[in-house]
Formats: C-alpha cells, structure tokens, sequence
C-alpha cells in the first residue's frame, strides 16, 4: 500500500534524517514506529502525511506518489488538532464541511463524494454524544483523542496516522484508546501506523515495529510482534528493543 | 470583562448622585444637575441632538467598518506567513506607537474636512490595534491544529475559513473595545472643525458660543451613550461570536 522508495530528507541539508531510505506496509497492517525524540519518527509521518517531501527519491500510497495530503489518508497528532471554538459536534463535522467548501475537486477532496452524513454514527459509536454539543475545553484528554479519531473516521479513510496520539493520557485511558483504535481499524480495514517514543506502546499496537535510530536512517529496523492487540506485552522483544535504543545512546522511556 | 446589568445601573446611579452633589456644592451654571441636564437631553432630542448623534455614530462606525474590513485580512496574512511578518512588522513597530491624533492636521490637509477625514482619523487609530493583535494571534496559532486541518484537506480558503477567522474574532473586538475611548476622543477632536454636525460640533457650540451649558452637557452625554453603547455592542457580539471563550 505504502512504497517508501530511497527518500532523503532532512531540515538542514548537512544533517538528513533519512538518506536512501527504503520502506514499504502492505494493507491492513498495523505498524509502529519508535525512536528517541529527534530520530525522525514524527518527520516520517509528515512525509507520509503529504505534508513534507523528500529532496530524492519518491513516497507513493496506493501507487500514487504523494504531492499533497491524500483524502483517504487520517492524521491524528498528540493534541492541538481539534479548533477550540468548535463544539465536539462541528469538530467531527470539519471535514465534511471542507469537503462540502471545496467540491469533489480530486484535490482537496475525493472525486466520489461522501453520500451520507457518518457524524452521528461516529460521535454515538466513540461514546460522544452527552459531550457532543461542548468544547473541546470542556471535555477529558480522552474525549478530545476520541473526537480527533471520529472526525478522521467520519471522511472513510484506508490509512490512519498517528503521532503520540495517547502520550498525554493516563494510563487506563491510554489502554482503553489503544484497543480501540486496533479493533476500530481492523473492522474497517484501515492499516495503521502509530509513531511513538515508548517501547510498551509500541509493542501494544504495531504488529510491526519500524525502530529508528540516530540519523541519517538508511535501513529500515523491522521487529515482528505478531502478539500486538492481545493484552500481553512480549517481554524478550521489549527487552530486545530496549537493548538496541540504549546501544545507540539515547534516554529511553519505558517503566 | 461582561458585567452584571443590575451592577451597571447602580454604578449610573451612583455617578448621577455624585453629580447631584456636585452641583449643589458648586452652585454655578457651568455645571448643571443632572436633573437639568436629562430634562434639556430629552427636549433637545426632539431638536437637533439627535441629527448630531446620529452624524457622530455614523462617522465612527464607518471608521471602525473600514479598519475592521482592511486591518482583519492584513493581519491574518502576515501572522499567518512568516515571511510578510520579517517584511512588515518593523514597519508596523515603527508606526504603531505613534498617537493617530497628532495626524489630524495632516489628514485634514489631504482629505479636506468633510466626513472623509474624521472616518478617515478613526479608521487610522484602530488599524493598527487591529492589525497587531490579530497578526499576533494568527502567529500563535499552533502548527499541530494547521497541520491536522491540511491533513483532512483544508487549503487557503479552508484555513481561513475555519481556523484564522474564528481565531482572529476575539481579538478583531478586544482591539474594538481597547479602542473605543480614543476612537471616540479623536471623532470629538475632528468634529471642532469646519462642520455643522456631531457632536463635537454640538458640544462645543452649546458651550462656548450659545453659553447654553445644560446643552453642553446633554451633549457630553450623547457621547457617552455613543461610547457605552459601542462597548455594549462589542460585549454582546462577543457573547456572540466567541462563546467558546465562555465556556468552562
């Protein structure tokens, strides 16, 4: 699905984040990727988001090469995403009334246009609806991450991004969030891909772990973690992962 | 910065008193009772105090229109780029302190004295609060929620739609009711010269050619209604607009 091929990228040209560097995930995937701050890992997902471009070599989804945010394509960050002068409702809403401002145009929104209105699906499904009418400064950490997932899942899309998305939860929270968004992807068909820093949150959601390192990345680490989703962290994998972060040097968050 | 009505009005009440006592302690003609006043306030409504307001309020809310329409968009354009805001905002920090009223001769000088050149006066004093505080908010707007909205498809005219304007309200009437005391000082100022309507006009006739002084005062009282009821307006637009900022 996604076909990450030789990119090099980085802020400043003397010091890339990736150089060369060669990535794919096949449908339906659920990935992880972790790194300490600064390997790259949220630069990555800004590539694949449409919202930067590598210098060389091409990013293509569904054998498109990405020249701007993709409609089928969901970004979900750490916080700040939803509009604080937006009820629960309006925000879930948003993409619709873009989609509604621009036309089907092919650019800013698919050509097929959405038939129905999913808002209230999605606000009733996510558990939303007694908060529907409030703002986002009135409602928990967790009702505002489960208002930026049904705003994304409202638009129907086959790839879901996500940036630390549940590091500002506490930790029931955070579980609760972490099964639902795998449950939620694997009935809809969605693959995933969740950037974060923390070893155990990684293992609970990526069934693949793309682990990077101090730049420039020029290989893709990948872990298999078939045991992703299942309520079981796997230990020796942890452990593995944890040896290889600390090899490179850098702090490393986990328990 | 809402107030309660109920504490408004007693706080007129109070004002009104202090005035009444005032009066009898100074016994001149130069200043009346309020009593007086209201009685000539509302006769001279029926003359030409209205007329004089309704110039007045004209003039400002032209001024106010016109900055609002201009310095809003110019705002949202330099915070939102940062490279118009390294080009534009030393030119803006040079301008900006300067006091719009030692303008007044100048602009009365090219714009001559109509009407044009008190909207014009007004419309100078709140560009620029205007275009400071909305280029500062559109600045600190984070780049997670810009990103998060282009990520569901927002171009330009998505983002200003849904981001920069709804961001910019709050401050587009903060800098209205920063500005309302010196926007309606200047439109006095303007008024003293080479016009027949205003209440400037209306004030300073009544006082010192008519030597009418409960006029006078009925005038300065059309002028706090024109202010207070400008700061009236913008509460309830903002009640209004912004009520997110209510919420809590």
């Amino acid at each position: 699905m996604i076909h990450v091929h030789q990119i090099t990228f980085g802020y400043t040209p003397t010091s890339p984040l990736f150089e060369g560097f060669t990535w794919d995930v096949a449908r339906g995937e659920m990935w992880a990727i972790l790194g300490p701050s600064g390997c790259g890992k949220t630069t990555l997902l800004m590539l694949l988001a449409g919202l930067r471009f590598p210098t060389a070599g091409q990013i293509s989804i569904e054998g498109r090469p990405i020249h701007r945010p993709r409609p089928g394509t969901g970004l979900i960050l750490q916080d700040y995403g939803l509009l604080p002068w937006a009820t629960v409702r309006q925000n879930v809403e948003l993409g619709l009334r873009i989609r509604a401002l621009y036309g089907p145009d092919g650019k800013h929104a698919p050509k097929e246009s959405l038939t129905e209105n999913r808002a209230p699906y999605w606000i009733d499904r996510l558990g939303l609806t007694e908060v529907a009418e409030r703002y986002p400064s009135q409602i928990s950490g967790g009702q505002r991450q489960r208002t930026a997932i049904a705003r994304t899942l409202v638009l129907q899309p086959d790839l879901l991004l996500m940036d630390e998305p549940f590091s500002s939860l506490d930790a029931v929270t955070c579980h609760d969030l972490q099964h639902l968004t795998l449950s939620l992807c694997q009935e809809q068909g969605i693959t995933l891909i969740v950037v974060t820093h923390a070893i155990e949150e990684a293992l609970a959601l990526g069934q693949k772990i793309l682990l990077l390192g101090a730049p420039p990345n020029r290989q893709a680490r990948i872990f298999e973690n078939p045991r992703a989703g299942q309520g079981q962290i796997d230990r020796r994998l942890h452990n593995q992962l944890w040896e290889e972060m600390k090899r490179q040097g850098h702090s490393v968050a986990s328990p | 910065m809402v107030m309660k009505q109920r504490e408004i009005t007693l706080a007129a009440l109070g004002l009104l008193l202090l005035w009444q006592l005032a009066a009898l302690i100074v016994q001149r003609p130069i200043l009346p009772g309020p009593s007086t006043v209201l009685l000539i306030f509302v006769r001279e409504l029926g003359n030409d105090l209205l007329l004089h307001f309704g110039a007045s309020l004209w003039r400002v809310t032209a001024g106010m229109a016109l900055s609002v329409l201009i310095a809003a968009p110019a705002g949202i354009v330099i915070g939102a780029s940062p490279r118009w805001n390294r080009l534009v905002s030393p030119i803006i920090y040079l301008l900006y302190p300067i006091p719009k009223v030692v303008l007044v001769p100048i602009v009365l000088l090219f714009l001559g004295v109509g009407d044009r050149a008190k909207i014009a006066l007004i419309f100078l004093i709140l560009f620029f609060q205007i275009l400071v505080l909305v280029r500062d908010q559109a600045v600190g707007i984070p780049p997670q929620l810009i990103q998060s909205l282009r990520s569901i498809g927002a171009g330009r005219r998505a983002l200003f739609r849904f981001v920069y304007l709804p961001a910019s309200l709050p401050a587009i009437l903060t800098a209205l009711r920063q500005s309302i005391g010196t926007a309606v000082a200047v439109l006095y100022v303007t008024e003293l010269f080479a016009t027949k309507y205003g209440l400037g006009y209306y004030i300073y006739y009544n006082g010192s050619t008519l030597l009418n002084y409960p006029a006078m005062y009925a005038g300065v009282i059309a002028m706090a209604i024109l202010g207070f009821g400008m700061y009236v307006v913008v509460d309830w637009l903002e009640r209004r607009w912004c009520a997110w900022k209510f919420a809590s």
